[in-house]
C-alpha cells in the first residue's frame, strides 16, 4: 500500500478491513483464486450500504425505514468474456468459492495477480465525517415537515401533500489484478415533495425534488424545503388549468437545469463505449462527423464537488474526469470503462459504474450537460412563432440502435408570437439522437445544473446522474400531444 | 471475527430466522411485529455474436422487519443474518418506530383474515437447474444462432441469454400467521440487430420464460421470432400527424392494463390521486372490457401463473378479484391500509418487499379476451396504426393524460405494411378506455399482466 497514512482512503479502507476482517493477503489469495483458470484481468468489488428514508403524509410522520446491505462481487475478464460471481456473505470461503466461479469464464494456465496495491489517487468532492452521516433523524424530519407546511400553505386547493427524505451511506472497496486498488465513501441524500391539487372535478399532480452527495446544509436556496413545496405545489395548481398539448412537428424552447435529460437521451446513452464496441449505437464510427449544430458542446463530468452524480472513483476504482462527447458539433468520445477501453485501445474515462455487488458494470453517464452559449434567454423566446416552451420534465428512454429518444414534459407552455402563453397538459417529446441537436440554432448563456433528481437505467441497472444545460432552441422537434 | 456467525446462520432454517425475529421484536416491545425473510439463486449466461459474454452465477439472503408500537410502525431490512446483525435488525426499528407518529389506519390485518391457500400452486421446479452449465450456454448461443440464420439483413446482436432462477419466500407475523412458499423461473431471451441497404438499423427482442424448462419454448423458436420482428422494423418512417384507429399489439396492451390497474390500487384511489377515484360501481370502459386480477390462478399447463402465490404481502390468501365487468369499475385493488382508509375490505393485493410498508400489487392482472382473431381486428381498420412497442413514462393517473411515443406498421385497407417509428401517440385514458372498439380473442400469459390485441379509436398521432 503506497498511500499516505493520512489520506480519507485510509479510513474507507480500514472500515472493511475491521469490519469485515479483510486483510491485503485475503484479497491477494481471492484474485488469485480469481485467476487460477487463466483470465486477464480479476477485480473484487466490496460494497457496504446504508439507506435511510423518512416520510410525512397527511401532515403525520407515518413511515420510517432503514436497510442495510454488504457483498462482494467478483469478476474475471478473458477477451470479451465476463464471469461474474457475488456472495452476501464476506467470510474468507464464501469470498474464495465465489471467486472460483466467476474463474469458470476461462479456461488456461493459471495468471498471478500482479503482487501489491497501487491506491488510485482520488479527488475528495464529497467530504463526510468520519463515521458517515451524522444520525440526527429531527434534523431530517424538520425538513419533511417544513416542507408538508409550505406545500399546504401556498394554495387552498392543495389537497394531498406527502415529503420524502431519503439517505444512503456506500462504502466501496475495489481490488484488481493489476494492482490497482480503491476505496471510497459515497453518501447520497435526497429530499421529495409530491402534490396533489383538485378544483371542481380536476385533479393533477405536481413532484419537485433535490439533493446531491453533501450534507443537510445543501437543503437551502433553491433546494430548501420551502421552495421545493411550492415548485410542486405550483406545478400541480398550473395544470388544473392547462389546455392540451399541440401534436406535430414545431419549434421548441427548452428552459434552463433538468432539461438536460434531452442531452443524456439524445446523444448520452448512444456514445457509451459498450454500445459502439458492438456497433449497436446509432453512434458507431460517427466519432470526428458532425451530430450537432456547431453551438452545441456537451460533456460528462464526474468530478463536480456533492453533486449527485459525482464520484471520487468509479465502480471499477478509476479515477472519474471531464470527458468532451460533443465539441462544437462534432463527435469527440466516448464514454468507457476498463473493459471496452481495453478491447477499443480508446482511453478510459472513469465511467465503470454498477447498481450494486450483484451487478457487473458498465459504461455509464455521471454529470452530463451542455456548456453556455451568448444567447440572451429571452431573445430565444422571442424568436419563436409559434411553439412549445418546456421547463419541466418527467422520464425519458431512447432506442440506441435506431437513435429514437423520447422524454415527457411535465411542465410546458405554448408559445405564440414569441410571448409564453397557456400551460399545457403532460406531453411526450420524440426525436431522433444524432439528428435532433442539428437543429439547435440558439443557446443561452444560463446554463443551469439540475437539483439533483436523476436515476439513470440501463440493463436493468439504477444509477444515480445528474444533468444541464442552459435555455435552448431546437427549431423542430416533434411534441406529442392531442391539439392543433 | 464475524465468520463463524455468518456460517451458523446459513445453516438456520429462513422460517426460524423470521419467527425469531418477530419473536425479539415482541421482546424488545412491539406491540406487533412483522418479518419476511427472502432468498434466492440466480444463474444467467448471455451470448454475443456465438461467444459467451457474461456469465453470472450466484445466490443471496436477506431478512425485513416490520414494527408496531400501537399506532406508530417502521421496517429496517438487512442482508447481514448473524446474531449481532439481527439484533441491530430488531433495535433499528424500534428506535424509528418512536420517531414516527400515530396513524390510526395502520396496523396488520385482523387475526381472522389470514391464510394461505392450501393446495400446490406449482410454483416451484427443481428442473429451472437441470440442465449442465455448458448446455445452458448452448440454448443461448442456439437461439441467438437462429435469429442471424433468420434473414441475411440481420448481421449483428445484441446478444442471446438463458437465466435460471430459484426463490423463497417467508411472511411471519405476531398474529399467528407463518407463510412460505419456492418459486423457481427459466427464462430465454434473444435481441437481434438488422441493417437494410439504407444503412438505417433496427433492433427488436423476443423471449420465452417460464416456471419450469419443459413449458420454455425452444431456443430457435425464440430465435425466429425475435429475427421476424427486427426485420419488420426495416424500412421504417414517420408518417404525418393525424387522428386513425390504433390496433394495440398484446405485448404493449397489456401496458394499458397495467395503467388502468395503477389507477384502481388503493393508494391512488384513497388520495383521489386517480381518474378512477369514486368511480367505483360507474362506467369506466366500452362494454365488453372486464378486467380481472387473479393471485391464485393456475395456467391451462397447469402450473402457477407468474403472479401467483399461496398469499399476499399480509398473509392474506390469494383470490380472485373482478375489477372491471363489461365496462363497469367493480373493485378498487387494495392491501388492509388503504382498505381502512376506505372502509372497505382488502381484496389481497398486498404487495411486499423487504423494507418498507406493504404497497399493491397486481396477481396475473388480465383483459378478458374476446371473440375477434386479431387478423379480423385488423381487417376492420381502412387506415391506421398497428402498435408494436412503445417508450418513455408519459402516463399521468391523475388526470389520464396519455402521450407515449411508439413504433408500428401502417394498416393500410386492413393489411399490415410498412414499418412507421419516430412518432408519437397520445389521448386521454378516461376516453381511451370507452373507446375501446374491439377486443382480441389472442390472450396468452407471457408475464403476469396480459391483454390480448384490442383496437382504440380517436387518438392522435403526432409526426411528421
Amino acid at each position: 500500500m503506497t498511500n499516505p497514512a493520512a489520506s480519507p482512503a485510509t479510513s474507507h479502507r480500514r472500515y472493511f478491513f475491521e469490519k469485515f476482517g479483510l486483510t491485503e493477503r485475503l484479497l491477494e489469495r481471492c484474485l488469485g483464486e480469481a485467476l487460477s483458470a487463466g483470465g486477464d484481468f480479476a477485480d473484487l468489488y466490496f460494497e457496504s450500504v446504508t439507506a435511510t428514508s423518512l416520510g410525512v403524509d397527511e401532515q403525520i410522520v407515518k413511515s420510517a425505514s432503514q436497510g442495510t446491505s454488504a457483498g462482494c462481487g467478483i469478476r474475471v475478464l478473458s477477451g470479451e468474456r465476463t464471469g461474474y460471481a457475488y456472495t452476501d456473505n464476506l467470510s474468507p470461503e464464501r469470498l474464495l468459492h465465489a471467486a472460483r466461479t466467476a474463474a469458470l469464464i476461462a479456461s488456461g494456465p493459471a495468471r498471478q495477480p500482479v503482487q501489491g496495491f497501487v491506491e488510485t489517487p482520488a479527488a475528495n468532492l464529497y467530504p463526510v465525517p468520519l463515521g458517515g452521516f451524522d444520525l440526527d433523524l429531527a434534523a431530517r424530519l424538520e425538513l419533511i415537515l417544513r416542507a408538508d407546511r409550505a406545500a399546504r400553505a401556498f394554495d387552498p386547493r392543495v389537497v394531498q401533500v406527502r415529503a420524502g427524505y431519503s439517505e444512503e451511506l456506500r462504502r466501496i472497496l475495489i481490488a484488481a489484478s493489476d494492482g490497482a486498488f480503491a476505496s471510497d465513501t459515497q453518501p447520497l441524500c435526497r429530499l421529495n415533495v409530491f402534490v396533489i391539487a383538485k378544483d371542481g372535478e380536476v385533479s393533477t399532480k405536481g413532484s419537485a425534488g433535490g439533493g446531491g452527495r453533501a450534507g443537510l446544509e445543501q437543503f437551502s436556496g433553491s433546494k430548501s424545503p420551502e421552495h421545493l413545496a411550492h415548485e410542486a405545489a405550483r406545478g400541480a395548481i398550473l395544470q388544473l388549468g392547462a389546455v392540451p398539448a399541440p401534436a406535430g412537428e414545431m419549434e421548441v424552447v427548452l428552459g434552463p437545469g433538468w432539461p438536460g435529460i434531452l442531452l443524456h437521451e439524445a446523444v448520452g446513452h448512444g456514445l457509451e463505449a459498450d454500445f459502439n464496441r458492438k456497433k449497436t449505437s446509432a453512434f458507431a464510427g460517427l466519432i470526428g462527423q458532425p451530430v450537432a449544430s456547431p453551438k452545441v458542446t456537451v460533456v460528462d463530468n464526474g468530478t463536480m464537488a456533492g453533486r449527485r452524480g459525482s464520484l471520487n472513483v468509479d465502480d471499477e476504482g478509476s479515477a472519474t474526469q471531464e470527458t468532451v462527447l460533443i465539441e462544437g458539433g462534432v463527435l469527440k468520445g466516448y464514454l468507457s470503462d476498463k473493459l471496452s477501453a481495453r478491447l477499443m485501445g480508446m482511453p478510459n474515462t472513469g465511467s465503470g459504474r454498477r447498481e450494486s455487488y450483484q451487478a457487473i458494470p458498465m459504461p455509464r453517464m455521471t454529470n452530463t450537460y451542455m456548456l453556455a452559449g451568448d444567447d440572451e434567454p429571452e431573445d430565444i423566446v422571442r424568436s419563436v412563432k409559434r411553439g412549445l416552451y418546456a421547463v419541466n420534465f418527467g422520464g425519458g428512454q431512447v432506442d440506441i440502435t435506431n437513435g429514437k429518444f423520447v422524454f415527457s414534459a411535465s411542465e410546458a407552455y405554448l408559445i405564440e408570437d414569441g410571448k409564453i402563453t397557456a400551460p399545457v397538459r403532460d406531453a411526450t417529446l420524440i426525436g431522433n439522437g444524432p439528428e435532433a441537436l442539428k437543429y439547435v440554432s440558439m443557446v443561452g448563456h444560463d446554463l443551469k445544473l439540475d437539483e439533483g433528481i436523476g436515476t439513470c437505467g440501463k440493463n436493468g441497472q439504477s444509477v444515480p446522474v445528474g444533468v444541464g444545460m442552459p435555455t435552448i432552441k431546437l427549431d423542430k422537434m416533434t411534441v406529442g400531444g392531442t391539439g392543433r | 471475527m464475524p465468520e463463524v456467525d455468518q456460517q451458523q446462520a446459513l445453516e438456520t432454517e429462513l422460517e426460524e430466522l423470521a419467527a425469531d425475529v418477530v419473536a425479539q421484536a415482541m421482546k424488545a416491545g412491539a406491540s406487533d411485529a412483522e418479518a419476511v425473510a427472502q432468498e434466492g439463486d440466480e444463474f444467467s449466461v448471455n451470448v454475443r455474436m456465438g461467444e459467451v459474454e457474461t456469465l453470472t452465477e450466484s445466490g443471496s439472503r436477506a431478512l425485513g422487519l416490520r414494527v408496531f408500537l400501537g399506532k406508530r410502525s417502521a421496517s429496517t431490512s438487512t442482508s447481514d443474518l448473524t446474531p449481532g446483525g439481527i439484533r441491530q435488525l430488531v433495535e433499528g426499528a424500534m428506535a424509528l418506530a418512536r420517531i414516527t407518529e400515530e396513524d390510526p389506519f395502520t396496523g396488520l390485518p385482523e387475526s381472522d383474515e389470514f391464510g394461505a391457500l392450501p393446495q400446490d400452486l406449482h410454483l416451484y421446479f427443481e428442473d429451472v437447474y437441470s440442465l449442465p452449465g455448458p448446455e445452458r450456454i448452448e440454448w443461448a448461443r442456439r437461439a441467438e444462432a437462429a435469429a442471424l440464420a433468420a434473414d441475411p439483413r440481420i448481421t449483428n446482436s445484441n446478444g442471446a441469454g438463458f437465466d435460471a432462477a430459484t426463490g423463497r419466500k417467508v411472511l411471519v407475523n405476531s398474529r399467528g400467521f407463518a407463510g412460505s412458499y419456492r418459486t423457481s423461473y427459466a427464462g430465454i431471451s434473444v435481441s437481434p440487430l438488422a441493417v437494410d441497404a439504407t444503412g438505417q438499423m433496427q433492433r427488436d427482442a423476443w423471449w420465452s420464460s417460464a416456471r419450469r424448462m419443459a413449458d420454455l419454448d425452444s431456443p430457435e423458436s425464440v430465435g425466429q421470432e425475435a429475427a421476424r420482428r427486427t426485420v419488420r422494423r426495416l424500412g421504417a418512417r414517420r408518417v404525418p400527424t393525424q387522428q386513425v384507429p390504433l390496433v394495440f399489439a398484446p405485448e404493449v396492451a397489456r401496458s394499458l392494463i397495467g395503467a388502468i390497474f395503477e389507477a384502481a390500487s388503493g393508494d391512488a384511489i384513497w388520495r383521489g390521486a386517480s381518474f378512477l377515484a369514486g368511480k367505483l360501481g360507474e362506467s369506466i370502459a366500452a362494454s365488453g372490457v372486464t378486467i380481472i386480477d387473479d393471485n391464485a390462478m393456475l395456467l391451462p399447463s397447469g402450473v402457477g401463473g407468474f403472479g401467483t402465490s399461496p398469499f399476499d404481502g399480509e398473509g392474506l390468501p390469494s383470490r380472485r378479484t373482478v375489477v372491471v365487468e363489461d365496462g363497469i369499475l367493480q373493485s378498487y385493488l387494495l392491501n388492509t391500509y388503504t382498505a381502512r382508509k376506505l372502509g372497505m375490505k382488502s381484496t389481497h393485493n398486498a404487495s411486499r418487499g423487504l423494507a418498507g410498508t406493504p404497497g399493491i400489487g397486481c396477481g396475473n392482472l388480465y383483459l378478458l379476451p374476446g371473440t375477434l382473431a386479431p387478423e379480423q381486428i385488423l381487417g376492420g381498420v381502412p387506415a391506421g396504426l398497428y402498435v408494436t412497442s412503445l417508450m418513455g413514462f408519459g402516463t399521468n393517473i391523475v388526470t389520464g393524460d396519455y402521450s407515449r411515443g411508439a413504433t408500428g406498421l401502417w394498416i393500410d385497407n386492413g393489411q399490415l405494411t410498412r414499418a412507421v417509428e419516430e412518432i408519437t401517440i397520445a389521448g386521454n385514458l378516461k376516453e381511451m378506455l370507452r373507446n375501446i372498439s374491439a377486443i382480441g380473442n389472442d390472450l396468452e400469459f407471457r408475464g403476469s399482466v396480459a391483454s390480448p390485441t384490442i383496437r382504440i379509436d380517436g387518438m392522435t398521432i403526432a409526426g411528421a
